[in-house]
């Protein structure tokens, strides 16, 4: 039979690759920087970077007002309010944040159905989660650290106790970071759950301001009736009373617990075990969570 | 002005699946912290209307307004599927009323009559407290549930900005300038409350004439606005 000459194969070419393959630690870190500068609008439309810089400024705007009122009176030795009380107060805002970015972080991914897409990349399971959950808590630990950095140059400027004030910086820090670490899992967890935007924002301010009010309404009923007791316990059910407990314990903070006395050192342990224990647990949580990718 | 097929979607769409059970949680919260909290006081009016007043109406009932108000449309124009509805031979605003009346409807359900059951808890009634914060929920329940629909159609952010005018607003910004009351649905609410319940257990800072009058106009407002709102809706992409 002879050969078919009206049929050709023609050398179009196409070459293979021979670059580098930059592999699972490179893609790890893309997810990571890309989530994180998402968390701010970068790389994203201006109106979704309205939101954040908006929260990030109104974050920062008191620590600029607090700095300017210790500079400007006269013969004062230290800032008006601790590094450590810093972030409690504005929880409303850090709340906020994490309830507007920690949705568009993984929920998107989730309804548009492009999370099969990350897994046919050399990333496992593992990398997605880890990468989103640091990506989420650095995102949270840059808008509550911010001010506080902002605090200590105005203190160091205004040449307060170099000494007392890195201390107190330090303290505050790692109180900041803990709460970082603790939210973001917490957020991406609910976020996680909703594939629904909306519902995600909803279900986090929930479940983050909800507690809260429950716990300092039933606090400040026990402690006007007398019994004191149990106030150093309740703070274990929402999460900024349980970093309020624990940086009260060990991190020389004002407890913000009615009375001021927040937990001593053996009950601030039990609020470390949760705080640790409830990081580990939305992991867990995530990590199941993402054991199915389809849905 | 009343389209039972939207309803029923709109129903389903706030309360099927797990949905039903998160909204329960604050009620259910409610109570609970109403038993604790009789069992370690006892009686007390005072206590009663500080936990209806600080709980109830200051957190539990925006809250509520704010997923349902917003979750009644908001939801649906986020991932488009409310060009299905719109394309249809049914009035736009027959369509927001519709909603509105699901949304008011869920939002009393959810946070009047927890409120009620907590102050019979709290105090059996006494001075008509727990009766006049139950009015105050449902006057508050219609004018978040109008508020936050038309935020729904106005933004894709709505849940974030009806949180921040419920919580910050009114709580935060409520505290510290005394004019900021004056335009607040929880001190409108407030302002009947006070005249069902005994004296100096309810203070208001709005007069109840004042209050009446804003309620009306902010419901008709947001609805009839929402309404035209949606008449040229355009679809944002995702973002």
């Amino acid at each position: 039979m002879a050969p078919d000459t009206s049929t050709q194969i023609h050398n179009i070419g196409y070459r293979s690759y021979d670059g580098a393959r930059l592999g699972r630690a490179y893609a790890r870190k893309s997810l990571f920087s890309q989530s994180l500068r998402g968390a701010y609008g970068l790389g994203r439309s201006a109106k979704s970077k309205v939101l954040p810089m908006l929260l990030f400024a109104v974050m920062c705007v008191p620590a600029l007002i607090i700095v300017a009122v210790a500079i400007a009176v006269p013969g004062s030795t230290s800032l008006p309010i601790k590094y450590t009380t810093y972030a409690l107060t504005t929880q409303v805002i850090i709340g906020l944040y994490l309830a507007s970015q920690a949705p568009q972080s993984v929920s998107r991914d989730l309804r548009f159905k492009t999370v099969p897409l990350y897994f046919s990349r050399p990333i496992e399971r593992v990398d997605y989660v880890l990468a989103k959950f640091a990506a989420m808590a650095s995102a949270l630990f840059i808008l509550t650290a911010t001010p506080l950095l902002i605090m200590w140059i105005g203190a160091l400027l205004a040449k307060f106790d170099f000494a007392d004030q890195t201390k107190g910086f330090a303290q505050g820090l790692v109180s900041v970071l803990l709460l970082s670490v603790l939210f973001a899992g917490l957020g991406l967890i609910m976020a996680a759950l909703t594939p629904r935007r909306g519902f995600g924002v909803a279900a986090i301010i929930a479940l983050l301001l909800i507690p809260y009010g429950a716990v300092t309404a039933v606090q400040g009923i026990a402690y006007n009736t007398g019994s004191t007791g149990p106030i150093e316990w309740m703070g274990l059910f929402s999460p900024i009373t349980l970093i309020d407990g624990v940086q009260t314990a060990f991190l020389g903070a004002t407890s913000a617990f009615p009375g001021g006395d927040g937990p001593s050192a053996g009950v601030g342990f039990v609020y470390l075990l949760v705080v640790l224990g409830l990081i580990a647990g939305s992991y867990a949580a995530l990590m199941a969570r993402y054991r199915k990718a389809g849905l | 002005m009343y389209n039972p097929t939207v309803a029923r979607l709109t129903y389903r769409a706030l309360l099927g699946r797990r949905r039903a059970l998160i909204l329960c949680g604050l009620p259910v919260l409610l109570i609970v912290i109403s038993i604790a909290v009789r069992a370690f006081t006892g009686l007390d009016d005072k206590v009663a209307a500080d936990l209806l007043g600080g709980f109830a109406l200051a957190t539990m009932v925006p809250l509520i307004g704010v997923i349902a108000g917003t979750g009644a449309i908001g939801p649906e124009i986020d991932d488009g599927s409310i060009v299905y509805l719109l394309s249809k031979p049914v009035k736009r605003p027959t369509i927001i009323m519709t909603k509105l009346i699901v949304a008011i409807g869920v939002t009393m359900a959810f946070s009047a009559i927890p409120t009620l059951i907590a102050g019979f808890i709290l105090n059996g009634n006494g001075q008509q407290i727990a009766v006049a914060y139950t009015v105050a929920a449902l006057v508050a329940s219609i004018a978040y549930s109008a508020l936050f629909l038309l935020l729904g159609t106005v933004s894709r952010h709505a849940v974030v900005f009806g949180l921040v005018y419920a919580l910050i607003w009114e709580s935060l910004f409520g505290s510290l300038v005394s004019g900021a009351k004056t335009l607040s649905v929880q001190q409108w609410a407030l302002a009947l409350a006070e005249k069902v319940a005994g004296e100096g257990y309810v203070d208001a800072t709005v007069g109840l004439p004042t209050a009446v009058t804003l309620l009306c106009v902010v419901t008709v407002g947001a609805t009839v606005y929402a309404g035209q709102k949606l008449r040229r809706l355009t679809l944002a992409g995702e973002e």
